[in-house]
């Protein structure tokens, strides 16, 4: 399997069917069965293909997988390298999953411009599922800006009444933040030398340098997740973009803030994670608290799911930043099924949509006599979004993770560091392994003197811990 | 071979709600039922098997959940305690099977209503049969789910929806102390399996932590935050708002969730977690406090409430004050006990209202019943027993529950001990009173339906009836049968290591005062009688009688305020918060100042610079002039020095 091209194959593979999207010809009807077909095709196998890799997948190893390596760009040791692991390997197939769903939901949704639709999903399928497998700094950003285009236009050509304000927010919104991660990857280029993934996390980067990072890492993937307060483009963009932009939108997109954190913030500049947890609790908690109060409030049912969406990626980046297995698997856990369950919700809401015309809650009422299916599964579906067991349970331990907050914050506030019981958890504590150090009384000097240099702080085999345990770990959360 | 006593009721759910509507009616409440019945007689042979032949076990299933310090295994644990919940559980619950047969007969969803509750069942023996706080938190939060639906299950009465809400939303509140709780538990013990965390329990003891700068108990605070999660589910006062509207669920729901089973899960919970609470007296006393106060609160409003089933729920909460209190004294067997008989006449109670409600053609209001013993004989008899029980007359199963919970609040001998024994005595008194008031409202004196209802009231079919007896034979006999296991001499044998008691109460309690074990009788005949001159002999003394004390009636009839209260304060509030944040928060201030500000700043300029695009050759002229100036006076002074 390891010489097979697999995630090549399925990161371009929709981008053949544009082109024979692209080479169709005819009359207008025609043209549009014709691309939708095409689109769906394409998309099905891309999403068959993608099993491969869950049935491939080896759960025991903490390394990459697929990886494919090509020289690209030798002379700045630029090069073309994919490959997955545990994080990833479930976006991808999220992604996969999703499209072929967005273009059946856009059968007859969309009725202009059929083929300029299902192009733009193809190529956004090959922008998600690049970001997802890329291990080239420089891959990943292009893939993950390029994933901007087809969106911006999904939601300015085919969106609501006010989609070219909606498509604007949310294209200034996200570009600003990228501006950032640009510096960033271009300072990372210039201290490294390379713009490797697995380089770069075994790479020590001085402390200093990590909180500048850090801020402009974030500054992107806070924009994406999105994290309060700027959390306003998603509203608009939600309510605006079509049904299935919508669901690529809350399945795919918000994710990749989540993936950008787990990939790059925390095993890259564990020192600065540490430093900023009190920040991203804060906002995190702000964002829950606030978010869910205005979506109390809401009449328009796509922006209640919009809001709700941003509570719940305040629980994920809790649970990132305790840098706990639990706090992390639970947070991974959160996001797919966040990504499943909204994005059908989105798609509940687009059944209506198109019968009714109308988003409203009010407008509503006794649905269940006609629909009793439909009803069916939009209710199941908001009891799964809003607790129940598996759901309910990962968002409960990824709270109880914030204790891991190194020991100089809560160790001294619950003051029962005699028999400390996160000594044992940051023993398993991911990806840096200074989390220990503080959970075992270690303060904040240490990591002055222990940090620039010291291989310790965040070693290839520590970051690979990181990956390692989410491999192993994760199917058996299912 | 017994897990089947826990799986068949989800075998049986599923299937029924998977193929309900193709396979008809009468064979959906058939593969609900008749594995119902299996695992009722399973659960009989566990209860033989558990408590009186000591053989304790938990069996394995799977591992659940892997994660870090985090391992969870799916394991069926059964004690005791268990066998006894699993035992009443599954009894009560397939004698609401046959009888939701009869008594749904003609609703137009009778697979999807038989499927919930088996799947109800279900989710409660995880619940009592859970291993670890997780387990127990998938079957607590699961009741809950179908208690939602089974509250909304004529989901075409806005009032049905809007009492599922309110259910659902304030036990989430509940949900969130025990959630702190079991959190807490983990930051503290670093495990979440019941032996594991009861282990470690008297290290931890008197340790505390500092918050906002006091000294606070660890355990205490563990305890306090879980026994919320017990409120919640069990209906206590500040919390107990949801229960009564949950009576807008079909009768056999009420029956089986919202008196019998599901309201006892909060119980459950302090009896299972009792080596916790004992070292954590503090928790305790608040359980007493609660316990006691909502032992009284609930039947004062019992006293005043004219729908049948009303007056029944709040005599439910109110019951469930009792357990509470014993709990909080430290008798876990008497709230156990007391648990299970009153899982018995309150089911019986529930149902037998249901026939009335059946027979009365879904009339609810017992101003408009009365006379009806001639109607409808057997019911009537078996209310009467149900209502013997509840009142504690002697011989009858609540007789030897509710003393012993009275005996215990006394034997404590601190002052929250006499405060509930007090509380329980006035409430017993209460119970007596409206118990009568509602069988002599109902059943007797002159009817006040109009005719054609009371010529069409009738006896409800066999399929109704049997259940009934089935559970009048519990309601007269479980007391006497199970007390010297529960509460006598076998009591350590038959609890085996289930339940943790530092301080034998219950041995004290066989040595109260004389007039301590009579007085309970002795106020329910009070009460017995008081009815009776009320209602029978004199029925215009209740009128003349609230129109004296106008003031407190209302106060009591309005169930002292508390929904206005919280509406005021809690409802009405968020929502004008979250309409704010909305419109203000993020529209006015994060737009205002983001996207939008900045979008309108940037036209600002451009709009500014755009003037200056004048397109007079001597604006352009003069600009490049100043430029020059500029340009030369830096040059020669920069330079030079």
């Amino acid at each position: 399997m390891d010489s097979f091209p697999i995630l090549s194959l399925i990161t371009f593979l929709p981008l053949v069917g544009v082109a024979f999207i692209l080479l169709i010809r005819g009359d207008e009807f025609t043209v549009a069965r014709n691309a939708r077909w095409a689109a769906l095709w394409t998309s099905l196998a891309t999403f068959v293909i993608s099993l491969l890799l869950w049935f491939n997948f080896d759960k025991s190893t903490a390394d990459f997988q697929f990886v494919e390596r090509f020289e690209w760009l030798p002379s700045l040791n630029i090069s073309y390298h994919m490959g997955i692991d545990g994080i990833s390997l479930f976006f991808v197939i999220l992604s996969t999953f999703l499209t072929p769903i967005c273009v059946l939901s856009s059968w007859k949704a969309i009725s202009s411009r059929v083929k300029e639709y299902m192009i733009a999903f193809l190529v956004l399928e090959t922008m998600m599922i690049g970001t997802f497998a890329a291990l080239d700094f420089v891959m990943f950003y292009i893939f993950f800006e390029a994933v901007l285009i087809p969106m911006f236009i999904i939601i300015g050509v085919w969106g609501g009444p006010r989609r070219v304000y909606a498509a604007f927010k949310f294209f200034l919104y996200t570009l600003a933040g990228s501006v950032l991660l640009l510096a960033a990857l271009l300072t990372l280029y210039f201290e490294v030398g390379t713009t490797d993934i697995p380089t770069l996390i075994a790479y020590a980067v001085p402390p200093e340098m990590q909180t500048w990072l850090w801020l402009a890492f974030f500054a992107s993937f806070a924009v994406k997740m999105p994290m309060w307060p700027v959390h306003t483009w998603l509203p608009d963009a939600h309510v605006e973009a079509p049904t299935a932009g919508s669901v690529i939108l809350a399945g795919v997109l918000l994710k990749m803030g989540g993936y950008g954190f787990l990939r790059f913030s925390l095993p890259m500049l564990p020192i600065a994670s540490d430093l900023f947890v009190p920040l991203v609790y804060t906002l995190s908690v702000i964002a829950i608290i606030y978010t869910s109060l205005v979506a109390l409030a809401q009449e328009d049912m796509k922006k209640l799911i919009a809001y709700s969406s941003v509570a719940h990626m305040g629980f994920v980046t809790i649970g990132i930043f305790t840098a706990t297995q639990q706090g992390i698997d639970g947070a991974l856990f959160q996001m797919l099924s966040h990504g499943v369950i909204s994005a059908a919700l989105f798609l509940c809401v687009g059944v209506v949509y198109d019968r009714e015309h109308s988003r409203e809650i009010a407008h509503y009422g006794g649905l269940v006599e006609r629909m009793p299916r439909f009803a069916f599964v939009f209710h199941g579906l908001h009891a799964r979004f809003d607790r129940i067991a598996g759901d309910e349970w990962v968002r409960r331990r990824i709270p109880y993770s914030c204790r891991s907050i190194p020991g100089q914050h809560l160790g001294g506030l619950f003051g029962i560091n005699g028999r400390d019981p996160w000594c044992r958890l940051h023993a398993l504590s991911v990806s840096a392994c200074h989390f220990r150090q503080a959970g075992q009384g270690a303060s904040q000097a240490d990591y002055g003197s222990g940090a620039p240099g010291d291989r310790d702080f965040c070693t290839v085999d520590r970051a690979g811990d990181l990956d390692g345990y989410l491999a192993r770990s994760i199917p058996e959360c299912f | 071979m017994i897990e089947l006593a826990i799986f068949l009721p989800l075998i049986g759910g599923v299937i029924a709600g998977v193929f309900g509507t193709r396979m008809g009616d009468r064979a959906s409440q058939l593969v609900t039922t008749v594995p119902m019945l299996i695992a009722a007689t399973l659960s009989c042979y566990l209860l033989w098997d558990v408590g009186l032949q000591g053989n304790e076990r938990t069996i394995q299933l799977f591992t659940w959940i892997d994660s870090g310090a985090l391992e969870l295994n799916w394991a069926l644990r059964f004690d005791t305690l268990t066998a006894v919940m699993v035992f009443v559980v599954n009894v009560v619950s397939s004698m609401v099977h046959v009888y939701s047969i009869g008594y749904m007969s003609h609703d137009a969803h009778k697979p999807r209503f038989m499927a919930y509750l088996s799947l109800f069942t279900f989710f409660m023996l995880s619940l009592v049969t859970a291993d670890n706080f997780v387990q127990m938190f998938f079957g607590w939060e699961g009741v809950g789910l179908m208690s939602y639906l089974l509250i909304g299950f004529w989901h075409d009465r806005p009032s049905a929806n809007a009492a599922a809400i309110k259910a659902f939303v304030v036990n989430r509140v509940g949900d969130f102390g025990f959630m702190l709780g079991i959190l807490g538990v983990f930051f503290v013990f670093g495990t979440l399996d019941f032996d594991a965390v009861f282990k470690a329990v008297p290290d931890v003891a008197g340790q505390s932590f500092e918050f906002l700068g006091m000294d606070v108990d660890i355990l205490t605070t563990i305890c306090l935050l879980l026994f919320i999660g017990a409120m919640g589910k069990s209906a206590q006062i500040g919390l107990h708002t949801w229960l009564p509207d949950a009576m807008e669920g079909p009768t056999p729901v009420s029956a089986l969730i919202h008196a019998a089973t599901m309201v006892t899960a909060g119980v459950f919970m302090v009896a299972r977690l009792s080596p916790m609470f004992e070292f954590a007296p503090i928790a305790l006393s608040v359980v007493v406090l609660i316990g006691g106060t909502t032992a009284f609160f609930a039947a004062t409003i019992g006293l005043t409430q004219h729908d049948i089933k009303r007056v029944i729920a709040y005599s439910t909460c109110s019951q469930l004050g009792y357990m509470f209190f014993a709990l909080g004294v430290g008798a876990y067997p008497a709230a156990i006990f007391h648990l299970m008989t009153h899982a018995f006449f309150k089911a019986l109670l529930f149902l037998g209202a249901g026939s009335v409600i059946h027979g009365m053609d879904d009339e609810q209001d017992m101003r408009k019943m009365g006379g009806l013993f001639s109607k409808m004989k057997v019911t009537a008899v078996l209310m009467w027993i149900g209502s013997l029980a509840l009142a504690g007359v002697p011989f009858f199963a609540g007789f030897y529950s509710k003393d012993m919970i009275l005996e215990s609040a006394f034997a404590a001998h601190t002052g929250l001990g006499m405060y509930a024994f007090w509380a329980g005595i006035a409430a017993a008194l209460m119970t007596a009173f409206y118990s009568w008031r509602l069988l002599f409202l109902t059943f007797h004196g002159r009817t006040r339906a109009d005719d054609h209802t009371f010529d069409h009231a009738h006896e409800s079919p066999p399929v109704m009836i049997a259940p009934l007896l089935v559970l009048a034979l519990g309601a007269v006999f479980s007391g006497y049968l199970a007390k010297e296991y529960f509460v006598g001499h076998d009591m350590n044998e038959f609890w085996g290591g289930s339940i943790l008691m530092l301080h034998n109460i219950i041995e004290e309690a066989h040595h109260v005062p004389f007039w301590v074990k009579k007085l309970p009788i002795l106020v329910g005949v009070i009460g017995i009688f008081a009815a009776f001159v009320m209602y029978i002999l004199k029925p215009n003394w209740p009128a003349a009688f609230v129109a004296r004390i106008r003031p407190v009636h209302t106060f009591v009839y309005n169930k002292w305020f508390f929904d206005e209260l919280y509406d005021r304060v809690f409802v009405r509030p968020s929502f004008v918060l979250g309409r704010g944040l909305w419109k203000s928060g993020d529209g006015a201030v994060i737009d205002g100042v983001g996207p939008d500000g900045i979008a309108a700043a940037t036209r600002n300029l451009a709009g500014r610079a755009s003037r200056l695009q004048s397109g007079f050759v001597y604006h352009y002229a003069f600009a490049m002039l100043i430029g020059l100036v500029l340009l030369a006076t830096w040059f020669l002074f920069g330079f030079f020095r």
